[in-house]
């Protein structure tokens, strides 16, 4: 018997690989905090930056309810849409209200809240949404509850585009003039900025939340949630009330996927219902797939990278392109969705782990043990 | 004579046409150890998912320590199909949910082995001690509950001491070998603090050796937890060797019951396993 | 009264029985693989695209149209080995999420293709006929949309009863495994399901087209996503039942679109209360109820899981 596991005590400890990964996070935050002052705002790398950003969090919320409780719902853009436009509506400047709710005189809501307050009220009204969808939805068979999910979703789109809560939503107009990432540079008092913090706060934003579901995933409400991935019926017999686990399972994840909506607000400037489509949900689940379904880290770089592809890198493949004088065929508008879509399906089809597996960012850090974890399966 | 733990009173669960367990009776009492033998397809697996609530019976009543935990008759189109033929006169329908049955002190293990596959030995058992954790959801998330995950995990550490998988600890619970993800399932089932384990086929597939072992282990854990065991099993040496009483069901009516002895000699459960010698 | 309600009661019926055609190939992929076709909606588009290109390339309708019929069958038998086959033995979600991606994939296929511009579907004669029945004008294809359909159906049952190749697929339905260790060819079984239900979804994009006439890389979504519920409705699983969901869809649907004008021809109400916002939603509120009162659906057979 091996003497070492005597006196093991197998509690989480700070180990070597964590304490490298915590800096290199921290080591990452700080270059973004500094590129943002050296280099010119308008560089696509911050569009990546702010838009992965948020795009992490969702990503991470879902991976949360799809990855490591094993509900696989589709009703991710739908909560997004509901943080959206809690943010939004609760944070237009009451000066501007006449001019965005123009068809609707300047609209019910003539107060605002700071952007915290409504930051955190769009994931309250996502998660109040996601109980009640979730009441009757939950005990449904994971096929059935992707449907019914992607169903509520569409409802919520419609009611959100609906003419006659239109002095709330402002029906199927879109809502602006609310405070943007770029709202949070400090200026000087000629309106120049001093001192960019445009990326820094998605960045904090998603990060804190991120945080707080790495933490969730570790204890033992975490634990439980795995245990019904794995085999629901075992799990509850060792005493685990799944209705009541699922549903904090999926009011977590939709308080995320609200909170992550506000940010997309944030990013895009404008909000409107329309595009809040399965489309949507598709691509937050591709990304959570491509980093791997049960890794944060593996969401978080997926995202980055699906942003980047999709707004910046494969820009190239968009524009036509002549060699001398010979034009390079199948370069045009669109064709660089067509390659990603196909790089997607590769993933899909050849690396169903995806990037980092079940891995987390402290196992890169770590030297591989010669038995034990990972080893063999029955 | 010692308290009941276990009731079943007329217990039938019939699947549409299949009547998979058949008007069954059945007593357990505080610090026995019972068996329910019978062929293969007589109904036994179906009982102990109707006991721990995965099934709502057809009919009938269980009760732990005097506490009623299901209960129903045949409604519906069940009326028709109903075929135990037993007058049913079970009013009241009450279905507890198997963690709630957990809750109250009866665990149990599974005829195919269903361990958490991406969790390593000791988080499958950290796991079982979930539902008795004290701290609410937010302590828990934010980490708030230091020394009871502490005390959790120093619990799981001894009870895998105890049942000799501490060497193992950190290994994925797959990839065990078979014999040692039987036990892992049974010290799972400990973990939650029971004061009564329902064992399904805890022998199967092992050899001789492996099975005295475990019948020694038994018999260990039953009197250092102070626990009330009944278990399904097809080995008639682990069977007959630590057994108080025994119940024999076949086509899922009961057939027989008594003490070893007495069922080794009962034509009737002769016949059910060996069949009926043609003239 | 009849007269407000008629248009809507015949777009109701017509566009029903195209629903019916795209479900059929929903219900029947999900009782053998127990997959949600995510892109089988896409298919449906992508057979009117082929549609547009082929006549616009010259050919006559007789060509143009068995043409696309088994182009896209074709398709459909393609997808399946290349996105399906190969994850046969993965966990349920990596082959829905294939789904997902094929249908991903087709979209932005068809977006880069067309470049995102509405496609002008040719018109074909006699389907797009006018016709008068009653005091509504319609177009022919409303007509000849429910017969075509029951014509379709009655032969595909008579296929599924009265075949060799039905009998294994009402086999593989039932138990996958059993059926290949009793010798069933999987593969085959497979294949023809995926080309029928590809077959019928081009045959209701002739149909449905035809009345809406423009076609655009999301135009398989909404019809895709509403056949697929008319299938869960009807049972999952049974083609009459997703036949019958896909007629009560597409009739309520197009009630609700007019229940604003009707309640104010008949006198109900005095101001329009936007419905026809909902009349999508509603659909997927019908879902949701079938799925909470009985998931089976209306025709649909209970499962019990052994534990």
């Amino acid at each position: 018997m091996n003497t070492d596991s005597l006196t093991a005590k197998p509690r989480k400890k700070l180990d070597r690989a964590t304490v490298i990964a915590i800096g290199v996070i921290f080591a990452i935050y700080a270059l973004a905090f500094v590129l943002e002052q050296v280099i010119p705002s308008t560089s696509m790398l911050f569009t990546v930056l702010k838009k992965g950003a948020t795009y992490a969090l969702v990503a991470v919320s879902m991976n949360l309810l799809n990855g490591f409780t094993g509900l696989f719902s589709l009703g991710q853009a739908g909560f997004m849409l509901i943080g959206a436009y809690t943010y939004a509506v609760f944070t237009i400047p009451v000066a501007q209200r006449m001019s965005v709710y123009q068809y609707y005189n300047g609209g019910v809501i003539q107060f605002t809240l700071p952007v915290l307050v409504a930051i955190a009220l769009a994931g309250v009204f996502a998660a109040l949404f996601a109980f009640l969808i979730g009441l009757p939805v939950l005990r449904l068979k994971s096929d059935y509850l992707a449907i019914a999910t992607l169903g509520f979703a569409e409802i919520i789109r419609a009611i959100f585009q609906w003419d006659k809560l239109g002095v709330v939503t402002n029906g199927s107009n879109l809502l602006r003039l609310f405070p943007t990432f770029n709202d949070f540079n400090i200026k000087d008092a000629s309106g120049n900025v001093t001192l960019h913090l445009s990326t820094l706060i998605p960045f904090l934003i998603a990060g804190v939340c991120i945080l707080f579901i790495v933490m969730l995933i570790n204890s033992s409400y975490g634990r439980a949630f795995k245990a019904i991935r794995d085999d629901e019926t075992a799990a509850e017999a060792m005493g685990i009330n799944l209705p009541r686990h699922k549903m904090i399972a999926f009011c977590t994840s939709s308080f995320f996927a609200g909170v992550g909506g506000a940010m997309l607000a944030m990013y895009q400037n404008s909000v409107q219902a329309k595009y809040f489509t399965t489309s949507m949900t598709y691509e937050i689940l591709l990304i959570v797939v491509i980093g791997g379904i049960g890794s944060v880290t593996g969401s978080c770089i997926s995202s980055f990278l699906f942003v980047a592809c999709s707004e910046w890198w494969l820009r190239f493949l968009d524009q036509e392109q002549t060699i001398n004088g010979w034009q390079v065929p199948l370069l045009r508008n669109g064709f660089r969705l067509v390659v990603f879509s196909l790089i997607i399906m590769a993933v899909v089809l050849f690396f169903r782990k995806g990037i980092m597996g079940t891995r987390e960012l402290p196992d890169l850090f770590r030297r591989r043990k010669p038995s034990g974890k990972g080893g063999a399966k029955a | 004579m010692s308290q009941n733990v276990l009731h079943l009173e007329n217990v039938t669960m019939q699947f549409g046409g299949v009547v998979a367990v058949n008007d069954v009776c059945m007593d357990v009492n505080d610090g026995e150890i019972v068996a329910l033998i019978g062929p293969n397809g007589a109904g036994k697996t179906t009982v102990f998912n109707v006991i721990t609530g995965v099934y709502s019976p057809t009919n009938g009543r269980v009760s732990l320590r005097g506490k009623v935990i299901a209960e129903d008759h045949p409604h519906g189109k069940m009326k028709k199909l109903y075929a135990a033929g037993h007058q049913f006169e079970y009013v009241h329908t009450i279905d507890y949910s198997p963690d709630r049955i957990t809750k109250m002190g009866m665990a149990r293990t599974f005829q195919n082995i269903r361990l958490f596959s991406s969790m390593t030995v000791f988080e499958n058992v950290l796991v079982a001690k979930h539902m008795n954790m004290k701290a609410g959801f937010f302590a828990s998330a934010l980490h708030l509950n230091g020394r009871e995950e502490a005390r959790m995990r120093e619990e799981t550490m001894e009870l895998l001491k105890v049942v000799g998988l501490d060497g193992v600890w950190d290994e994925i619970a797959t990839s065990l070998p078979y014999g040692q993800q039987r036990r892992l399932e049974i010290a799972r089932a400990l973990s939650t603090h029971p004061s009564m384990l329902l064992l399904d086929e805890p022998a199967a597939g092992m050899n001789p050796q492996e099975t005295e072992n475990l019948s020694a282990f038994i018999r260990e854990i039953k009197d250092r937890f102070h626990l009330t065991v009944l278990l399904i099993e097809h080995d008639m040496e682990l069977v007959m060797d630590i057994s108080d009483r025994i119940y024999v069901l076949n086509f899922g009516k009961c057939i027989a019951t008594g003490t070893p002895v007495e069922i080794q000699s009962n034509p009737d459960v002769i016949t059910a396993y060996l069949g009926v010698t043609e003239e | 009264m009849l007269s407000t309600v008629l248009p809507y009661l015949l777009s109701g019926i017509s566009v029903g029985g195209q629903y019916a055609l795209i479900a059929i190939g929903y219900t029947m992929v999900y009782g053998i693989l127990r997959l949600i076709n995510f892109a089988h909606g896409d298919v449906f588009m992508v057979a009117g695209i082929l549609m547009v290109y082929i006549t616009a390339s010259g050919a006559p309708l007789y060509v143009s149209i068995p043409l696309v019929l088994v182009t896209t069958a074709l398709i459909g038998f393609a997808i399946e080995r290349v996105a399906y086959k190969p994850l046969r033995s993965a966990p349920r979600m990596s082959i829905m999420i294939s789904a997902i991606g094929v249908s991903y994939t087709l979209q932005n296929l068809v977006l880069y293709i067309t470049g995102g511009l509405n496609q002008f579907y040719p018109s074909i004669p006699f389907i797009s006929d006018t016709v008068t029945i009653g005091t509504t004008s319609t177009r022919m294809v409303t007509i000849v949309t429910p017969i075509l359909t029951l014509l379709l159906v009655i032969a595909l049952v008579m296929l599924i009863n009265h075949t060799k190749i039905g009998m294994a697929m009402r086999a593989v339905s039932k138990d996958f495994e059993t059926s290949r260790l009793m010798g069933i060819k999987i593969n085959s079984v497979i294949s023809v399901t995926f080309v029928i239900g590809s077959f019928l979804a081009a045959v209701g994009s002739i149909l449905y087209f035809t009345n809406y006439s423009t076609v655009i890389q999301t135009s398989g979504s909404m019809p895709g996503l509403k056949a697929f519920v008319a299938a869960v409705f009807g049972g999952i699983g049974s083609v009459p039942g997703a036949v019958v969901g896909a007629f009560i869809i597409g009739i309520c649907e197009n009630l609700i679109k007019g229940l604003d004008t009707i309640l104010v021809k008949a006198g109900i109400s005095t101001k329009m209360f936007g419905f026809t916002t909902f009349s999508d939603a509603f659909t997927f509120a019908l879902l949701i109820i079938i799925l909470i009162v009985k998931p089976t659906g209306l025709f649909g057979e209970k499962q019990t899981d052994k534990v």
